[in-house]
């Protein structure tokens, strides 16, 4: 039996210090048994590693940000579609997320298939909205505001002992140690990701995250749980390992079957010394460390692949535990034309 | 040989970082029609800066709105609120489609009556009205609506000269989750300042408590806040019936949807993230029908929704003045519409398309007004492509309180025109002249120059 | 005024400074006047073969020229000031 060849188009192709996930998802894809693929890398800086990665990504091209609307966003992919024949679309930014949720029937009539988020799914699981989440979903998560006044930190003193963390909308993450600290990167916030900004309790622990699936019914088709070995200064994982942990399964399980689930998410989860796992955030997509879970036997991308175009997926088999990734970086010599036919024409 | 089109020489410096705020910028393509009808030709018939209304375009709004409600609950009332933009000819169209009108001063109300709008189909709000204002407005049989207790004991006096019984709401402020809470209208519904207000009206028996009123703020991008007003006023009106058995006629929501324009500090464009007509229509509708009114004796739901229904009805067409380049590089332009005619540049971040064909190639600009005041600004950071002077650029979303919040420093306010539902251009608002702003000025006789 | 003379400009409008590093993208009419820059040309001859080629009145092509020629300066693409 041949297998189909895939045209995929793949976000998130910055694979920096702070990386983003789609170099290992298209690693993952290229990795499938059921499929072949052709990768169709879709950047919003020229400078993107994954669009120099020409044995990994076949065709780049340049995309609108998120803050020009979807209208623009469409007419891009409008037009790469029509060069390229996309069948599924994988985004890895949150902050493109929203944009590309709102295009998903329109994307769909024109035969390209994603399996994101519902918009609710989306909003109640927002760091903005967390505390009620927990409350609704009877999960433990710590408490926190979102404020959008610098003068309503002084009013929070009452309710939070110092540290406490900052938070971004989207990204970025500070601990405060007082208000001075607390002030500053709210505003250092705001004027990246604007308001509102979620001021939540400081939880002191071990950092634990899981890589999960669900099937948008309540299923729970995959779950790896790994805790980090070394982090960056920037808080990411640079090597981290797989574990066997059924309170974590169990709590992944719940939340994907309270909430239905649907897509690819990451659990952030700190374990603290009394061996209670707080949920820190939820991110509603595939995390940089996912070949991971592709390593130790959860191809996760190539299931949502097959979610996307409306397939059955079963729950994929056990992990091994105990395998770890160690990431490292690696520099791609590149010469000046390529990157000049990218900024001139926007794709290569 | 033919020679080849010029365009401004142009080069950009490449900065490649991480997606951020401020990074590539989409096409925008030219706006070479407003409404049908050619930027170039209203320009030079009407002058510029110009500001263009679509009948159409408002007419359209209006029932995509009212369908929203009507299609949800039983019993809708539409009145156009008109501080958000109160040209005779915008509020009659307002009028024609059946909403009633919504004042917030005896100027306002004076309009409305001009406009032959049905007194009793007037809603009176605000929190400084006139002894005058009030007698003239309980006379007419319209809706008052009380903003503090201070109101409520003036009306109970006027009530005695009144020719009849004034008909009132109050207007009660509440938690909703949204921030700022304006609680600085009305009656606070949490500490029971509403319900004792409630008490004091059905006690003084002079006033005929018609109706509840909230106004839970502006540019509300969540439409379950709504959901949660709606509940609370339900909750009020229960408690006027279980203990005066009297039954509330209507139940009022204000407005603060949300339009298309895009706030200073959203990531997201307004166009993708505002909530839609039905989104706010189903939170409200839904929260009524669960709530524990009776089903036989609902209350009329009135709404007095203004900048979602009117902010994409109207552009300005303004002209680039001069181009200029910053001590750090960046280019500026500058345009003959300030913020004194767009105000509302203050807190959006407007749309603004070039209104002719220009190539590919765009810059990252500052966009001036003509004001000699350094605030002048309206936009500090937009992509457009290279304009050269003359040239005209048409921004967005500008129908809800440029027209009227709009200030006369330094020169004068330029035509309005509406683009009918036949196509036609018509001259809703002249341009201001010298005796527009002159004629209301005295001279003390010894302060005449007299050049001999 | 001298053009940087190891200043790499390709026909679609790409330019490379390689002594700095940094990386540019003109219009048309851009590249144009770079290039007649680094034949050597100054700046009345290059507004008289601009009006020669283009549709353009000298007064307009002064007022680009001197703006256009404060942003090579400003980005260090020439060599001396003149």
């Amino acid at each position: 039996m041949t297998k189909p060849t895939l045209n995929i188009g793949v976000t998130g192709l910055n694979a920096i210090d702070s990386p983003g996930p789609g170099v290992p998802v298209i690693r993952a894809l290229k990795e499938a048994t059921s499929f072949n693929v052709r990768i169709i890398g879709l950047a919003y800086e020229s400078l993107e590693p994954g669009i120099y990665m020409h044995n990994l990504v076949d065709k780049s091209y340049m995309i609108p940000y998120p803050t020009e609307g979807t209208d623009a966003l469409l007419s891009r992919l409008e037009y790469i579609h029509s060069c390229e024949k996309l069948d599924v679309i994988i985004p890895n930014f949150d902050a493109e997320l929203y944009s590309f949720m709102k295009l998903e029937k329109k994307l769909l009539a024109m035969d390209i298939h994603m399996f994101l988020p519902t918009f609710e799914q989306f909003e109640e699981r927002h760091k903005v909205n967390l505390s009620d989440f927990g409350k609704k979903y009877g999960i433990d998560v710590p408490f926190g505001k979102a404020i959008s006044d610098p003068h309503d930190l002084r009013d929070l003193e009452d309710e939070f002992d110092y540290p406490v963390m900052i938070k971004g909308k989207w990204y970025d993450a500070y601990v405060a140690h007082n208000i001075e600290q607390a002030r500053s990167y709210f505003s250092k916030i705001t004027a990246k990701w604007g308001y509102p900004v979620v001021v939540q309790k400081f939880v002191q622990g071990t950092e634990y995250n899981v890589i999960g699936l669900g099937d948008g019914k309540g299923n729970m088709l995959a779950a790896v749980p790994m805790r980090k070995q070394f982090i960056t200064d920037k808080g990411k994982a640079w090597a981290g390992i797989s574990i066997e942990d059924k309170k974590l399964i169990a709590l992944t399980e719940k939340f994907i079957s309270s909430t239905k689930w649907r897509g690819a998410f990451e659990l952030e989860l700190m374990k603290t010394s009394d061996n209670i796992y707080y949920l820190m955030e939820i991110n509603p997509r595939i995390p940089a460390w996912v070949y991971l879970a592709v390593g130790v036997g959860q191809n996760i991308p190539e299931a949502l692949v097959h979610l996307a175009l409306g397939n059955d997926v079963a729950p994929l088999p056990a992990y091994d535990v105990g395998k770890l990734f160690i990431r490292y970086s690696y520099d791609l010599i590149v010469d000046r034309s390529e990157f000049e036919n990218l900024s001139v024409n926007g794709e290569l | 040989m033919e020679k080849k089109v010029y365009e401004r020489p142009h080069i950009i410096k490449l900065d490649a970082g991480m997606p951020g705020k401020f990074g590539m910028r989409a096409e925008t393509p030219a706006m070479t029609h407003v409404f049908g009808v050619a930027v170039k030709k209203l320009v030079e018939k009407h002058g510029s800066p110009l500001f263009v209304i679509s009948e159409e375009s408002i007419r359209q709004s209006y029932r995509k709105a009212h369908k929203a409600f009507s299609t949800r609950y039983p019993n809708v009332q539409f009145a156009w609120s008109y501080k958000t933009n109160y040209l005779s000819a915008i509020c009659n169209i307002f009028h024609s489609e059946g909403s009633w009108a919504e004042v917030v001063s005896g100027f306002e109300y004076n309009k409305a009556i001009a406009n032959n709008v049905d007194p009793k189909k007037i809603i009176f709000n605000g929190p400084g009205k006139s002894d005058d204002e009030l007698l003239t407005a309980a006379n007419n049989g319209s809706l008052i609506h009380i903003d503090h207790l201070d109101e409520l004991y003036q009306l109970i006096d006027i009530a005695e000269k009144a020719t009849q019984r004034p008909r009132v709401a109050i207007r009660v402020n509440m938690d909703t989750g949204i921030y700022p809470q304006w609680d600085r209208f009305g009656f606070n519904y949490e500490n029971g300042q509403a319900w004792d207000a409630i008490n004091k009206i059905m006690h003084s028996g002079k006033l005929d408590l018609m109706g509840l009123h909230t106004h839970i703020g502006t540019f509300i991008m969540t439409a379950s806040a709504y959901g949660i007003a709606a509940t609370k006023l339900a909750d009020l009106a229960m408690g006027l019936q279980q203990k005066f058995n009297h039954t509330i006629k209507y139940i009022d929501l204000g407005g603060g949807f949300a339009s298309k324009n895009t706030l200073k500090g959203s990531y997201l464009p307004g166009s993708d993230i505002s909530p839609s007509f039905d989104e706010y229509a189903e939170a409200i509708s839904s929260a009524l029908l669960n709530s524990s009114l009776k089903p036989d004796s609902l209350p009329l739901l009135i709404l007095e929704t203004g900048r979602a229904l009117v902010d994409s009805a109207a552009f300005l067409i303004s002209t680039v003045i001069a181009n200029k380049r910053l001590s750090n590089g960046k280019r500026a332009t500058i345009v003959d519409a300030g913020v004194n005619i767009m105000f509302t540049s203050f807190w959006y971040q407007h749309q603004i398309s070039p209104a002719q064909g220009a190539s590919q190639y765009r810059e990252d600009t500052v966009l001036y007004g003509p004001l000699c005041m350094n605030i002048d600004c309206l936009r500090e950071s937009v992509n457009l492509p290279i304009l050269n002077k003359g040239d005209q650029v048409v921004i967005h979303n500008v129908g809800a309180y440029n027209m009227t919040q709009w200030m006369q420093f330094i020169t004068l306010r330029p035509n309005i025109v509406l683009v009918d539902s036949a196509g036609e251009v018509q001259l809703i608002r002249e341009a201001e002249n010298m005796d527009s702003i002159q004629h209301h000025e005295k001279m003390p006789d010894k302060l005449v120059i007299n050049h001999p | 005024m001298r053009m940087n003379q190891n200043i790499a400009i390709s026909e679609t409008g790409f330019l490379f400074n390689p002594s700095t590093g940094e990386s540019f993208t003109l219009n048309p009419v851009g590249l144009k006047l770079i290039s007649y820059y680094k034949e050597g040309l100054n700046d009345d001859e290059i507004i008289s073969r601009m009006q020669e080629e283009y549709q353009v009145e000298e007064r307009e092509i002064s007022r680009d020229l001197l703006d256009f020629k404060n942003v090579l300066k400003h980005y260090l693409l020439v060599d001396n000031n003149d």
